[in-house]
């Protein structure tokens, strides 16, 4: 594959070289600071050039005209990740981009222009420290990166709206579905028919970002 | 009417203290306070001090009422993101975005987004300027 990376801060000098022990991949990186770059290009060589990856000029010389497998935006800045995105995808017909989020609180702006998927340190370090929390009320299991759906798990306590409820009569928020309910040490799948019950762990998968309007549906009076 | 102006630099606060004198209830964002000091002793627009990728700070300047927003700070690719934002997520149907580099200004264009890039007009108006003087090239010659 030829994958293009744009900034050569630690996270894309790191993926750049993992990518590279691998021979069947192709890497350009791109890193703005002149600093930066001479100290990479002693390890990458031909591999790495300088420049803004988000001027259209340099990505074009890093050959995104090809256009590359995947395009990950790795800089320390969120604006340029969502442009050089934004230009590899639209302007390029890249089919893949990913981007990376730094500050959490951009992770909407991220979702409105369609830019998915996106990896945060933040996020997955919170989504750790979730799972080590029994009794947060959502629980992150599993990230499907690939399908961008992540699989979580929701507790039933006794105030919440959902409980006594069918599944087909609570309002699921677009991109929602619930997979199963564990009651009393069995689990089974849940349909429209299935009543939820207080204390009931219930398996969901849903778009990541849509925890919140899960939590309303389910949990929050 | 109402005018948000995202940025408050040269650019910026001029433009709005020209929009102030000509009847909009303008208000400023910009994440450095000697910003406000750009709009005089006299300015009575609002200003609000934050980023504006900071929806928050979209909102406690008013972008869900205002009828113009205009992003001009010293950032490309931030006033390119601000601009989407204000024209997607809360539907101004009037944004106006200042972006230097000709290619990308060029590209969002085309995308709908309305970007000014001073620097294709400055090009056109050296361009002008020098056509202007009372001299020729000699003609070009073919090699």
């Amino acid at each position: 594959m030829y994958i293009l990376i744009a900034g050569g801060g630690k996270v894309g000098a790191n993926l750049a070289r993992v990518l590279l022990n691998d021979d069947r991949h192709e890497v350009t990186l791109i890193e703005q600071r002149r600093d930066r770059f001479e100290r990479l290009e002693h390890e990458f060589e031909h591999q790495v050039m300088l420049g803004d990856a988000t001027e259209i000029f340099v990505l074009e010389r890093a050959g995104i005209a090809r256009p590359p497998d995947v395009v990950a935006a790795l800089t320390g800045d969120d604006e340029d990740n969502l442009i050089i995105c934004q230009l590899a995808r639209e302007k390029y017909g890249v089919p893949k981009v990913i981007a990376r989020v730094n500050d959490p609180r951009n992770q909407a702006h991220f979702d409105l222009l369609g830019i998915s998927p996106t990896v945060s340190a933040t996020r997955g370090l919170m989504a750790l420290i979730e799972h080590e929390v029994p009794e947060h009320d959502l629980v992150h299991l599993l990230e499907l990166r690939k399908e961008n759906l992540e699989i979580v798990e929701v507790l039933i306590d006794e105030s919440a709206p959902a409980a006594g409820k069918r599944v087909e009569m609570l309002e699921l928020p677009e991109g929602s579905r619930l997979i199963s309910v564990m009651r009393n040490g069995r689990s089974e799948i849940a349909v429209g028919s299935t009543e939820l019950q207080p204390g009931d762990q219930v398996l969901a998968i849903l778009q990541p970002g849509k925890e919140d309007e899960l939590k309303r549906v389910l949990l929050k009076a | 009417m109402k005018a948000l102006v995202i940025g408050c630099g040269r650019v910026g606060s001029s433009l709005a203290l020209q929009l102030a004198s000509e009847g909009w209830e303008v208000t400023a964002v910009d994440e450095k306070e000697e910003a406000l000091g750009r709009l005089g002793d006299g300015w009575r627009g609002g200003f609000v001090l934050g980023h504006g990728m900071d929806t928050e700070v979209l909102r406690e300047a008013g972008i869900e009422e205002a009828d113009a927003v205009v992003v001009a700070t010293d950032g490309d690719n931030t006033n390119i993101v601000i601009g989407q934002v204000a024209q997607e997520r809360f539907d101004n149907q009037c944004v106006v975005v200042r972006v230097l580099d000709p290619a990308r200004a060029e590209f969002y264009r085309q995308r709908g987004l309305r970007t000014i890039c001073p620097t294709s007009v400055a090009i056109e108006v050296l361009l002008d300027s020098v056509r202007a003087c009372e001299v020729r090239p000699a003609e070009p010659t073919t090699a």
